[in-house]
């Protein structure tokens, strides 16, 4: 389901509103994921707190959106772009590539509760093929 | 099927108790059809479903959504139950409304996205951990009879 050029300017639109408050949100969705799908801090086992609002969180949170924000001014070659983290992920990190799903939902609910009005059923849908298609090129190196 | 804490049954009453059916019903369903498209199959007979702005209109996408969120009602007000609660409908849309089972999860994610959307930061991660573990047990229970 490939990025129509639509998609891309709604998604840039959208992300000039949420990049202010990009921290924030990377944070809060890193904490739904953990309480909401426990079985995902298997990936984080080294952490001594894996709370909402903690400091790993709050910090990898940030790490995770910011990487995020990046894949926004490259979706014209998600699978290039993102070419070293997909490594990362796939041989080091070694994160089953469902888990991009669910992360990916957790941000979808952050969004709407932190943008109500913004996060329209339009916006929604170009957000979610952009996770979507990110998470593919994610996934690209796994094998 | 599933084990409630009792902070868990009140939980997810005190999220359902303030939640409008009449107006988060159609939210959500519209959302779904706008969101995945493909979903509109199943609703050939409902009219105009051509934009978003169609499909936020049509009454009878609305009506629907209505329809959809007093099913979940049940399951609210039969927690303990939730299985048997669904039997009936579970082999409705298996055998006679050939629904695909996926469906059910992602009308729960979209469901939960409208809530959250209502509730702002009220819906903290520990309320949607338990809310998703409810939608977990009622697409479970919807998909029963599919085998």
């Amino acid at each position: 389901m490939s990025l129509t050029a639509k998609d891309k300017s709604v998604v840039k639109a959208f992300w000039g509103k949420v990049s202010g408050k990009a921290d924030v949100v990377g944070a809060e969705a890193l904490g739904r994921m953990l309480t909401a799908y426990p079985q995902t801090k298997t990936y984080f086992s080294k952490w001594a707190d894996l709370s909402p609002g903690s400091d790993p969180v709050k910090k990898h949170g940030a790490v995770i959106m910011g990487a995020i924000g990046n894949a926004v001014g490259l979706m014209d070659n998600l699978v290039g772009g993102l070419s070293a983290l997909s490594d990362l992920h796939a041989f080091t990190l070694r994160v089953d590539p469902g888990n991009f799903k669910i992360l990916s939902h957790n941000i979808l609910v952050t969004l709407a509760i932190h943008f109500p009005r913004d996060f329209t059923p339009e916006v929604h849908i170009a957000v979610d093929k952009f996770l979507a298609a990110l998470s593919a090129a994610l996934a690209d190196k796994y094998r | 099927m599933a084990d409630w804490t009792d902070a868990e049954k009140s939980t997810i009453s005190a999220v359902w108790g303030q939640v409008d059916i009449n107006e988060v019903g159609p939210l959500a369903l519209g959302r779904v059809l706008i969101v995945y498209p493909w979903t509109q199959r199943y609703f050939g007979s409902f009219g105009d479903v051509s934009t978003a702005a169609a499909i936020m209109g049509n009454p009878k996408v609305a009506a629907h959504g209505k329809v959809v969120c007093g099913a979940l009602d049940k399951a609210v007000k039969n927690m303990g139950n939730i299985l048997a609660t669904y039997k009936s409908l579970s082999e409705t849309h298996a055998n006679k409304l050939f629904v695909d089972p996926d469906n059910f999860r992602v009308l729960a994610d979209v469901l939960t996205i409208v809530i959250a959307a209502k509730f702002g930061a009220a819906f903290t991660p520990e309320i949607q951990a338990t809310w998703q573990k409810f939608m977990k047990v009622v697409v479970a229970a919807m998909s029963s009879r599919y085998f």
